[in-house]
């Protein structure tokens, strides 16, 4: 039924649209000058026409099952059920009006089916009728407002402009919706922990939160000891520090390279191959660095006699590391070759090397732009999940030794919320109080380094 | 004196000299993880592209198969096939005891009924007749034959017992045993044994988390880009909506996962582990990829060419419709599919969608539940067997076939279609 509305909406759209620029054409064989072209006239009639019947078709579609729970349960509400069974009462109630239900049915039930039925059979030919009248009233409108000839190219722009800038807010919905998803969670989650505990907490062991049977009430005692962060944070700085090391030498080197030295050839073919680094699945790193370099170093560890976990933090992140070269690379080659060239032939005037030329002229002049360059880095390697899920241990460890197994952020709440989740479950919570943290590191990294970029494309442009 | 100057200008030429070689070693590392990389993708993944089979004799014998006399179509599709697929299996040696036919019965994977089902039912004159038969053999004999799996394991350690390779290495001697192009690899949904594992359903379920991406961020990136670029006047607020636009461009995409859990699914109630909620998170995601990159190039585009429009006497809307975005799409086109390419790469958030449950149909609207590409590599990628090794890094080469096509194409509509302003 829906279905069908929506399709005539749509349709009605589209032949209002010749219908209207018909029209124009007909005003214009009257030897009346028009007021905009005749296909404007045709957008005016389908804006009036589709719009206002499309919002009231989707407003309907929105509120008609919360309506319909809300009357179908008024019957029950005085008799002191619980949210839950109301929900299975109206699930059972769904289920026998469609003639699926196969459990026992009470005349209770039997009655506030035949109600739902009713009340879905009312709502559907209201609808029909409140769209259609809609479209009759409103295309009514339209139609005189055009038979007279009135303006129609400036309401269609200005329809299409408010078009363009409730899209434009996506953006801001986009974040919106994140803090939302965050914060309600995190919320709940330190109201039951401890904000103190779970900052300053060295112990994270959240398995513990799930031995416990749900019907019981929470107790917020047995959780001291259980969601302590400290591990899991300094893992995350640790192996995104690890992947810097890999990552800033090489990147910064070859940036250089690209843009002072390298042949317009080299470059050419250089640059994009490098740039393939960072196209390929971060899931594809994660089995390398799993399959290949984790096996590989515990066995050169091994043999020096050292004693290497096949997930150690040392394979994660040499992984990561490799993915984040193009980033750096590419971002400080951008920097450097838009440092004017008048300092480099400065520098060479007065005798200087190219080395020298680039290491005490144009580093520091692109200093602001390579440090932002850097700091995007980290924020992406602190926000990488594949890569530590399948390469690094699940367990918190606290340590900086490099052959050990650590966990990141990331890391846990893929490992907390893989399979299903109940919400409402402290353990839960905790992921989403991890992500509300990564969100909030990774917003403070992304604001400073895309300022820093920003003042120091300014200063140069 | 005029031997140091010469001396430390040496030195200063020897400097010159080793920073060239940082840089070049720097680029040379660079490439060659990209080769190592590559390297090892292909020599693990090319074999997951052969498939072993087994030539087993079937004897289709109507008594064991409960079949009357002269049966209909209806009636061979109903019959009982399993008790022949195990006797062909035990017949291979005939002095077997119960162990051994159990074991002989593991060379080969539990499709065997179905692929004599199907033998039969493609030439139902075979009845009461003996004819060679393919049958799948199992991931672990399938990797023997491949030379991955390591035969001078002590057998308590190994998943094929010194019986199955004795049979096995006299079915080879015979001729009896075939590796043809794996098809099913390609036709075969998710399942537990590697023999029998496919990419169809993550495929699809690619595809139309890919689709569902496509249709919405791409009209409200390209709207979006429009105002911001066109028509939006410059005051605080549109400098808020950009510093969100970067800012998302950068945010992690797990947290863009938890964004999906929390509201698509606890608020929306839309329903787990389908492409469309895969979708609607992975299109909030290319959404500022795609604003930005449709931005840069309505940015490309001269003022000259909406000077012209507006000399003409057309409104602000018309040039901007009819000659301003015309002349961007070819920038905005392949923002897009770059941003598409990323998309169909992502896991973590699909992972915590659900997407990783294990799906064995292949999903046929993105209402079904189903999983992705790259959480099909994830899977795979945990799993103990051996056999699921190749698997990965078969579907690794997939998807990079995929990237490798969608990046191609994003450059030739940047080089043939764009238009160079000078």
């Amino acid at each position: 039924m829906n279905l069908i509305l929506f399709t005539f909406i749509v349709l009605l759209g589209f032949t209002s649209y010749y219908f209207g620029r018909k029209k124009a054409y007909t005003i214009q064989y009257t030897k009346k000058r028009l007021t905009a072209l005749p296909q404007f006239y045709g957008y005016y009639l389908a804006i009036w026409c589709a719009i206002p019947a499309f919002i009231i078709f989707s407003l309907w579609a929105i509120f008609e099952p919360t309506i319909v729970k809300l009357l179908i349960l008024s019957d029950y509400s005085n008799q002191g059920y619980l949210d839950n069974e109301l929900n299975l009462i109206y699930e059972k109630t769904k289920s026998l009006s469609r003639g699926q239900f196969t459990g026992e049915i009470t005349p209770f039930i039997e009655a506030s089916a035949k109600k739902y039925i009713n009340l879905r059979s009312i709502a559907q030919s209201s609808k029909v009728v409140i769209v259609l009248s809609a479209i009759i009233a409103s295309g009514a409108y339209a139609y005189k407002r055009i038979s007279s000839n009135s303006r129609t190219r400036e309401p269609v722009e200005k329809f299409l402009k408010a078009v363009l800038f409730t899209a434009s807010l996506a953006a801001i919905l986009t974040t919106v919706g994140i803090i939302f998803s965050l914060i309600f969670q995190t919320i709940d989650f330190f109201k039951v922990i401890p904000l103190f505990d779970f900052v300053f907490g060295t112990h994270w062991y959240p398995a513990k939160a799930f031995v416990r049977d749900s019907s019981e009430a929470l107790d917020p005692s047995m959780y001291s000891d259980t969601f302590g962060a400290v591990p899991i944070f300094a893992g995350t700085f640790f192996i995104a520090f690890i992947a810097m090391c890999v990552a800033i030498p090489i990147g910064l080197m070859s940036g250089i390279y690209l843009a002072e030295y390298a042949s317009v050839k080299v470059r050419q073919y250089a640059k994009p191959l490098i740039e393939i680094l960072a196209g390929i699945p971060t899931v594809v790193y994660g089995f390398f660095a799993a399959l290949t370099v984790g096996p590989f170093l515990k066995e050169i560890g091994n043999s020096m006699g050292l004693d290497v976990s096949a997930e150690s933090a040392l394979a994660a992140g040499g992984v990561m590391g490799i993915m984040i070269i193009p980033f750096i690379s590419s971002l400080s080659d951008d920097v450097i070759t838009s440092v004017p060239q008048s300092l480099r032939d400065g520098s060479y005037a007065m005798g200087a090397t190219k080395s020298e030329t680039i290491k005490k002229v144009i580093f520091p002049a692109a200093l602001p732009g390579i440090v932002g360059s850097i700091l995007l880095g980290v924020s992406r390697a602190i926000g990488e999940t594949m890569i530590v899920v399948m390469a690094s241990g699940l367990a918190a460890n606290l340590t900086l030794n490099p052959l050990e197994s650590t966990s990141t952020i990331t890391a846990q709440i893929v490992v907390i919320l893989i399979g299903d989740q109940a919400f409402g479950d402290p353990k839960t919570q905790a992921a989403f109080a991890l992500g509300m943290s990564l969100f909030l590191v990774t917003l403070c990294l992304n604001i400073v380094a895309l300022r820093v970029v920003k003042k120091y494309r300014e200063k140069y442009e | 004196m005029n031997k140091n100057k010469v001396q430390l200008l040496n030195k200063r030429y020897k400097a010159e000299k080793r920073f060239r070689l940082y840089g070049q070693s720097a680029i040379f590392m660079a490439l060659l993880f990209l080769i190592i990389f590559i390297f090892k993708i292909f020599s693990t993944g090319y074999s997951a592209f052969q498939k072993t089979w087994l030539i087993v004799p079937v004897t289709f014998d109507a008594e064991l198969m409960m079949l009357e006399q002269n049966p209909s179509k209806e009636d061979l599709k109903d019959a009982d096939y399993y008790d022949i697929a195990l006797k062909s299996m035990a017949d291979l040696d005939p002095n077997a005891n119960e162990n051994q036919e159990n074991e002989l019965k593991r060379m080969v994977s539990y499709f065997f009924e179905r692929e004599i089902k199907r033998e039969l039912l493609n030439d139902p004159s075979l009845i009461g007749k003996t004819k060679d038969v393919y049958l799948t053999a199992s991931d672990d004999l399938d990797q023997v034959f491949k030379g991955n799996y390591p035969r001078d394991l002590p057998e308590d350690q190994r998943r094929v017992t010194d019986y199955q390779l004795k049979i096995f290495d006299q079915l080879v001697e015979l001729g009896k045993v075939e590796s043809k192009f794996n098809l099913s690899f390609f036709t075969y949904p998710d399942s537990r044994e590697a023999e029998l594992a496919g990419i169809a359903s993550s495929f699809m379920g690619s595809i139309f988390s890919i689709l569902v991406c496509l249709m919405i961020a791409f009209p409200v990136a390209v709207l979006a880009a429009i105002y911001l670029e066109e028509f939006a006047p410059k005051n605080r607020f549109t400098d808020f909506i950009e510093v969100n636009i970067n800012n998302l461009a950068a945010v992690p995409s797990i947290v863009f996962g938890l964004l999906g859990l929390g509201i698509l699914l606890a608020v929306f109630q839309l329903p787990r582990s389908t492409p469309l909620v895969g979708g609607i998170t992975l299109s909030l995601m290319t959404l500022p990829t795609i604003i930005i990159a449709c931005r840069a190039s309505l940015k490309a585009v001269p003022p000259s060419i909406r000077e012209a429009a507006l000399a003409m006497g057309a409104s602000k809307m018309q040039t901007t419709m009819h000659h301003t975005v015309p002349l961007s799409m070819p920038g905005t086109l392949s923002g897009t599919i770059i941003g598409l390419a990323q998309a169909l790469g992502e896991t973590a958030p699909l992972i915590l969608i659900g997407m990783v449950a294990f799906v064995n149909t292949i999903p046929g609207s993105p209402l079904d539940p189903a999983a992705s590409l790259p959480v099909q590599i994830y899977i795979w990628a945990e799993s103990a067997e051996r056999g699921f090794v190749e698997k990965v890094s078969a579907c690794i080469m997939v998807l990079l076939g995929f990237l490798i096509i969608m990046n191609l194409f994003a450059q030739i509509i940047r080089h043939k279609f764009e238009k160079k302003w000078s």
